[in-house]
């Protein structure tokens, strides 16, 4: 036990975005005097760790948090960075979370009733701790790029902006989810010629059958599929996010659609060597499993709109062009060369938990959980990829989640009273 | 639910991935093989021993290759050439991976066959022209099967068998190699 006087809550909730002010909506539901801790200000990280251009994958009309939904204009529209931060303020002001913004937690151990936190702002403790930290604290980086040459910029989704602040000439975008597909999409609009090195991803159509695909997943109810009812849960949390971008257009941001805009495919990026970064040889077969695997998930909708009696809403069943696989693909680039002038490691993101004193992190750096009930009693998370079902990390996805995880909460701190 | 009979002990392969995610060094193997020079460009390879689970194991026999070149090599054709060696590799592992899955999702298979043809520009081995790789310019795998599933299931079991292979896998991407003398 820490011998400082620490202020006591029933239950801390660490970071203030959709997540955990969800969190606080529910708490607050039940009357648990609790506290959201927020290293910067509600929704940081959208005001500080995303590209200018971002959109929701999610239509506006999707995007619905407990008690607040889009009342705007264009309900197919995609919000902008500016106002899914807007909204998500609102949301804050709206279900009167009680926020302390600007506090860093630095530390958080057992103590004998709960958890005591160590932050920049004094010593807190509670009987219930529910990490809403996020799942994209930092980039996921391959060691391999420790031999990219130093004449080649190197950037991550957190330092990229926009294209005008990279240097002129060739880019390689390494990661084909939806930021490699954005971000290659972009660089090349902005005359410099882009390489999109690709391993598995997940392809879908922006619409289907006139519908947006997102409008399928839920209604098919794909969305809803339960964590504990998947086949593969470990896989399918490690899924690649979908090659989805919201635009004002609603196009389909595919490969076919990178490929006829100039963005050159390649393989998997397997080593660098002698500055010479060479790629896989098996492109072909991830376009044909992530075409596959697309066309299965449209029967299923298909199969869905035909017994659920639904098929009058939606245009007829369609299929889209297999993946073009190009008639020759380079196997290296010489990274030294000059054609290549900067790389965007669009390989994924990772969470951060070095602040977590408790032994609940696993060899791959991820929290060891039971929809959202951490192996450490007391002790909770929110907002992670399929914590409790596969639309869990969407902004409409927290809201079943957050009521689940706090209805334990609940249980576990009226137990322990 | 019809029982599936590949012959493919899919339960001990299921069983040995839930044993090996939690104790990664006995999933550690090291496969060996012993050439011998003949005479020309013929050797004769042994292959018996191996390393795995923690010890070291062995093949029941002791099997014996042969390799050399064709008479278009001004060679004796005692054996199948060294690359030939790795496309034997590629269709054995991708045929043997078709089967594991289709035991997997319950797929009976009647027959699986493949054609593999590796094009190769020997003007690199010969050093006619140095811009020529020594490798395979590019390998193509033509399979053929009967079995009790549509098309497309029968394309993601091709698919799938080639994400699970390791053949595929050392052929399609970089390894570091290497050659010293003992």
């Amino acid at each position: 036990m820490s011998g400082k006087a620490a202020e006591q809550f029933t239950a801390v909730v660490i970071g203030a975005g959709h997540a955990g002010l969800a969190a606080s909506y529910f708490l607050s539901q039940r009357s648990i005097d609790h506290v959201v801790l927020e290293r910067g200000e509600v929704a940081n990280s959208w005001r500080r760790e995303r590209w200018d251009s971002l959109r929701l994958l999610t239509p506006n009309w999707q995007s619905r948090l407990p008690g607040l939904r889009y009342e705007g204009a264009d309900p197919d529209g995609y919000m902008t960075v500016p106002e899914v931060t807007e909204f998500i303020e609102r949301f804050a002001k709206v279900c009167g979370a009680p926020v302390r913004a600007g506090v860093n937690v630095t530390s958080v151990r057992p103590v004998d009733d709960g958890y005591q936190m160590t932050t920049d702002r004094g010593e807190i403790a509670a009987r219930a701790v529910v990490i809403a930290t996020g799942a994209c604290n930092q980039p996921a980086l391959p060691p391999l790029r420790d031999a990219v040459p130093a004449s080649v910029q190197q950037l991550t989704p957190f330092d990229y902006r926009d294209p005008a602040r990279l240097p002129d000439g060739g880019v390689l975008v390494v990661g084909a989810s939806a930021t490699g597909v954005q971000l290659a999409a972009e660089i090349a609009r902005s005359g410099r010629p882009v390489t999109l090195s690709v391993g598995e991803h997940t392809r879908l159509p922006r619409t289907y059958r006139g519908r947006d695909v997102l409008w399928w997943m839920d209604a098919a109810g794909v969305w809803d599929q339960r964590y504990d009812e998947l086949d593969d849960l470990t896989r399918a949390r490690r899924l690649p996010s979908p090659q989805l971008v919201g635009t004002p257009e609603r196009t389909t941001l595919d490969l076919n659609a990178l490929d006829s805009i100039g963005v050159g495919l390649i393989g998997r990026l397997a080593a660098i060597r002698d500055g010479r970064a060479l790629f896989s040889g098996g492109l072909r077969n991830v376009f044909a499993l992530a075409d596959l695997k697309m066309n299965r998930l449209l029967g299923t909708f298909d199969e869905w709109a035909r017994t659920n009696g639904r098929d009058g809403e939606a245009d007829a069943p369609e299929r889209f062009e297999a993946t073009r696989v190009p008639a020759s693909t380079r196997l290296q680039l010489d990274l030294g060369g000059g054609e290549i002038r900067a790389i965007v490691w669009a390989t994924g993101f990772r969470p951060d938990y070095e602040w977590l004193d408790v032994p609940v992190v696993d060899q791959k750096g991820h929290l060891r959980h039971e929809g959202g009930v951490v192996d450490s009693p007391g002790l909770y998370a929110l907002g992670l990829p399929v914590l409790r079902r596969r639309k869990s990390t969407f902004i409409y996805g927290i809201e079943d989640d957050a009521r689940d995880v706090i209805d334990h909460l609940a249980r576990y701190v009226a137990v322990r009273m | 639910m019809t029982t599936v009979t590949n012959g493919v002990n899919v339960q001990a392969l299921l069983d040995a991935r839930e044993v090996l995610k939690g104790a990664p060094e006995a999933a550690q193997f090291t496969w060996r093989a012993s050439a011998k020079w003949q005479s020309g460009v013929h050797s004769t390879i042994k292959v018996q021993s191996f390393f795995g689970l923690g010890e070291e194991q062995s093949h029941k026999d002791e099997w014996s290759f042969e390799a050399d070149h064709p008479e278009v090599f001004a060679a004796e054709d005692g054996g199948i050439t060294p690359i030939e060696y790795l496309i034997v590799g590629l269709a054995s592992c991708l045929t043997g991976g078709i089967a594991s899955v289709a035991e997997n999702r319950g797929i009976q298979l009647r027959s699986v066959e493949s054609v593999v043809e590796g094009n190769h520009d020997i003007r690199g081995i010969l050093g006619a022209d140095s811009d020529v790789r020594n490798g395979f310019n590019d390998i193509k795998v033509t399979f053929t099967i009967d079995a009790d599933a549509s098309r497309e299931d029968i394309e993601a079991l091709v698919a799938q068998s080639q994400k699970r292979s390791a053949v595929y896998d050392a052929l399609t991407n970089p390894t570091n190699v290497t050659v010293e003398v003992a």
